[in-house]
């Protein structure tokens, strides 16, 4: 990785990981000496259908970038249908952040198991690059927390 | 007395907003409310009712009171600045000044609520006379004369204005009202003989037509705060609060409404202490660690109403903190309003039947 | 209206009920108050015209909890939202009996202030028993008459039917006065760009008050403690302090409810400051017919409701991105 300027706009990334699967993908990532970038903030959660949609509009409020939800595939929850209830919850939801012009590139969902370190290292950086392209979140940060 | 015709009236608005700021009703879709001006902006003098009252001018809807900040270990306090500069609030109804003095009586009493005091010291009130009155209105009922703005709030109309035909006329009341009219005095032209005849003529129609109206003659007999446990034990509130839907619509337009919570916001580096508007039908209004001091909306109903006419009175020498403007009639969804309260007891003398 | 009251009084009289919810004559032309009834000398003040908007639905959560069963008034719509209730277990099907009331679209008094009608002293035209095409409004500065579709609330405009979807018995006729795609406005939004968008609900929900009359009188809002009233969390309920706790606000309210709407579209009918509020349900209930199937929330009382039930193949959410 190059050393980045301070010009540079790093964006902020809070990624829920489950605790089962994408948790333990990261884990595996980092052991493997994968890089992603440094500006993702990593949450875990038990299950992805623990994420409340407010976590997601709390995570834009205090100034993140981007948030992405990580869970096991469909068919593998730990809870065996956790993350079904959480693909329709994250569909309507981004649909309707999509709907008030919040860009769609700044949230996402994958599904990532705990032997995919290298899914989540990729993943990363892509969504890191996307949200980066994108520049920050003016339109869902709660001006308050700015200074 | 000065005149200037309605086409002008942008050029008015410019040359006040040249020195300070200036806050007019602003017409966004349907709705009307006071808002800061800018070039761009669509003004709407005649209506009568904005939906929130002109008082977040002086008693904002929310408003920091410190910000404490949080770094390399070291916390800093840093209180909110109080108003320093001066400002204008363009056409606020003799009733919404009315409401300005029932806050006066809350804020400026001791303790002084400086943040409060400082935005009254440096604001002007231009008030507007109505002209076509509806039916929702009572100001008369609290002794307001719709006509008569400099007599609707002694004190606090510091220029007075009427709308006849197709022009606006100004008279200063106070100092700060003739500085402000001095200072604009390039594009006002001086008001004849005739034009005061014809505001005054204007005065009489309208107070013809206060006459006519549903409300004028509501009688307030029985609120004066003499027999306030007779009230506030009477079975009709049982009866009346049950449409009530609990929400804050009624308190958030209301002109004299002054009840404020104060909360804390965590930045993530500190914390912003606010205060913003509370409503006494909110489940959380005055909130303690021992719970709730009314837990049914029954109580919180009456609170609302007892305040207003009886509680308020009883210690501001039977000044009523209703001045009639309507806003409530117009907007329960519910349909529920004071007027309803004061009509069951009127009808009822407080006994159920 | 004369028929409602004989039958509400035979009820009552016959015992099969103990009260009436319905709607009382206010003191003004259009500001009728939903209402109970419990003898017949209440009944006089029992009035159902154009201006009777407010769904009682919402109402019969109290009213399951009282002794005895309660006579209620829906229109087609406000069917829908007892059926939901019912689902929901909020309401008590055996302490209601309902008679299912004809609608002819039901007005908004802003949409005739709105047409710089004031001073209102008589409106007619507005009675069940008329023909709802015109209406005249006599005011202290003379007589204007409006057109009854001009004076509609939106909701009525995208009508979803006659039909009443759960009753005992129905009296009265219903008109139809759909005349416009429920999903229209919707779709034109969707054809913005982000900015525009943004843009647009910038404006609408800058507005926005803080109120709740939106949360109070939604029957989907049936939570015994809404989480913006708890005091656990700053997601406060009063503030209106900055851009953000209203978006916030609308937007978990709108998914709160979601799949479980009806899009009776109180919201925006209540809304004081005029905010189409009912964008972001039927936002939600357009995406919900997309994604997953046509659903009509309130329709019946059994079917499983689409946020709480999920197949094997459903859609990924990065479809948001991909439809464009």
């Amino acid at each position: 990785m190059s050393i980045e300027s301070n010009e540079e706009f790093r964006p902020k990334i809070v990624a829920f990981c489950c605790n089962w699967c994408s948790y333990a993908g990261a884990d595996l990532a980092g052991s493997s000496r994968l890089s992603y970038p440094a500006d993702v903030k990593i949450i875990r959660v038990p299950c992805s259908c623990r994420v409340n949609p407010m976590f997601i509009l709390r995570a834009f409020e205090k100034g993140a970038d981007g948030v992405i939800l990580c869970g096991c595939h469909p068919g593998d929850c730990h809870y065996t249908t956790g993350n079904y209830y959480a693909r329709r919850r994250m569909t309507l939801l981004f649909s309707m952040l999509d709907f008030i012009g919040v860009e769609n590139g700044r949230t996402r969902v994958e599904w990532v198991s705990a032997a995919e370190g290298v899914k989540f290292s990729q993943t990363m950086n892509e969504f890191v690059e996307k949200v980066r392209s994108l520049g920050k979140n003016v339109r869902l940060e709660d001006l308050r927390c700015r200074n | 007395m000065y005149k200037i015709a309605k086409e002008n009236l942008q050029t008015l608005y410019r040359e006040i907003a040249k020195n300070q700021e200036l806050f007019l009703p602003e017409k966004v879709g349907e709705q009307v409310n006071f808002a800061p001006y800018r070039e761009e902006l669509e003004t709407d003098l005649t209506v009568l009712k904005t939906v929130k009252s002109p008082k977040d001018v002086f008693f904002p809807q929310s408003e920091n009171l410190y910000t404490c900040v949080e770094k390399d270990r070291k916390i800093t306090i840093k209180p909110e600045k109080l108003q320093e500069q001066k400002f204008v609030v363009f056409g606020m109804r003799p009733c919404d000044v009315k409401g300005v003095q029932v806050l006066d009586k809350v804020f400026l009493a001791d303790p002084v609520d400086t943040f409060y005091a400082a935005r009254r010291e440096h604001g002007t009130i231009v008030s507007l006379a109505c002209g076509e009155p509806e039916e929702t209105c009572f100001c008369k009922v609290f002794g307001v004369d719709c006509t008569e703005p400099e007599t609707a709030a002694e004190g606090l109309v510091d220029v007075a204005a009427w709308f006849v035909e197709d022009t606006l006329y100004l008279k200063a009341v106070t100092e700060k009202g003739t500085a402000l009219l001095e200072a604009v005095k390039d594009v006002l032209t001086e008001a004849e003989n005739t034009d005061e005849a014809k505001v005054e003529a204007q005065k009489e129609t309208v107070r013809a037509i206060v006459e006519k109206l549903p409300y004028t003659h509501l009688s307030l007999e029985g609120w004066n705060g003499d027999d306030m446990m007779e009230r506030f034990n009477s079975p009709v509130w049982e009866e009346l609060y049950h449409p009530c839907l609990a929400c804050g619509t009624c308190t958030f337009v209301c002109p004299t409404c002054q009840c404020y919570d104060i909360k804390d916001y965590d930045t993530g580096h500190g914390i912003q202490r606010y205060r913003c508007w509370d409503s006494c039908m909110y489940s959380d209004f005055t909130m303690m660690a021992h719970g709730n001091n009314r837990n049914s909306q029954m109580q919180r109903f009456r609170q609302r109403f007892m305040h207003k006419l009886v509680y308020f009175p009883a210690n501001n020498n039977g000044m009523y903190s209703c001045v009639g403007c309507g806003r409530c009639v117009e907007k329960c969804p519910s349909s529920l309003n004071i007027v309803k309260v004061i009509k069951a007891f009127e009808k009822q003398g407080g006994a159920k039947e | 209206m004369q028929e409602l009251i004989e039958r509400a009084k035979e009820l009552l009289g016959d015992g099969t009920v103990v009260r009436v919810l319905g709607w009382k004559a206010g003191d003004l032309p259009y500001n009728p108050e939903p209402a109970y009834f419990e003898n017949e000398e209440d009944l006089k003040d029992f009035v159902y015209n154009g201006f009777c908007g407010a769904n009682l639905s919402k109402y019969m959560i109290e009213a399951s909890k009282k002794e005895g069963k309660t006579l209620v008034f829906l229109k087609p719509c406000d069917t829908y939202s007892f059926n939901q209730l019912l689902k929901e277990h909020r309401v008590d099907r055996d302490k209601a009996y309902i008679i299912g009331v004809g609608c002819k679209g039901k007005l908004d008094i802003e949409k005739i202030k709105a047409q710089g009608i004031k001073g209102i002293q008589k409106i007619t035209g507005a009675e069940i028993s008329d023909e709802c095409e015109m209406l005249t409004v006599e005011t202290l500065y003379g007589e204007k008459s409006v057109s009854y579709k001009d004076a509609m609330l939106g909701r009525c405009h995208t009508c979803k039917g006659k039909e009443h979807k759960i009753f005992d018995e129905e009296i009265g006729e219903s008109k139809d006065t759909k005349d416009a795609d429920r999903f229209a406005e919707i779709e034109k939004i969707e054809a913005m760009s982000p900015a525009e968008k943004f843009a647009f609900f910038q404006k609408e929900l800058s507005k926005c008050i803080r109120c709740n009359a939106c949360r109070n009188v939604c029957p989907a809002c049936s939570c015994r403690k809404c989480v913006f009233d708890s005091d656990k969390f700053d997601s406060a309920q009063k503030a209106n302090v900055d851009s953000f706790e209203e978006k916030m606000f609308h937007i978990i309210r709108a998914f709160h409810v979601a799949g479980r709407c009806t899009d009776c579209g109180e919201c925006s009918r209540v809304c004081p400051q005029g905010i189409p509020l009912h964008l972001f349900n039927r936002k939600f209930i357009k995406d919900i017919d997309d994604f997953y199937g046509e659903y009509q929330a309130g329709e019946d009382a059994v079917s499983p409701m689409p946020l709480t039930s999920y197949t094997t193949e459903d859609v990924e959410p990065s479809i948001v991105g991909e439809r464009g």
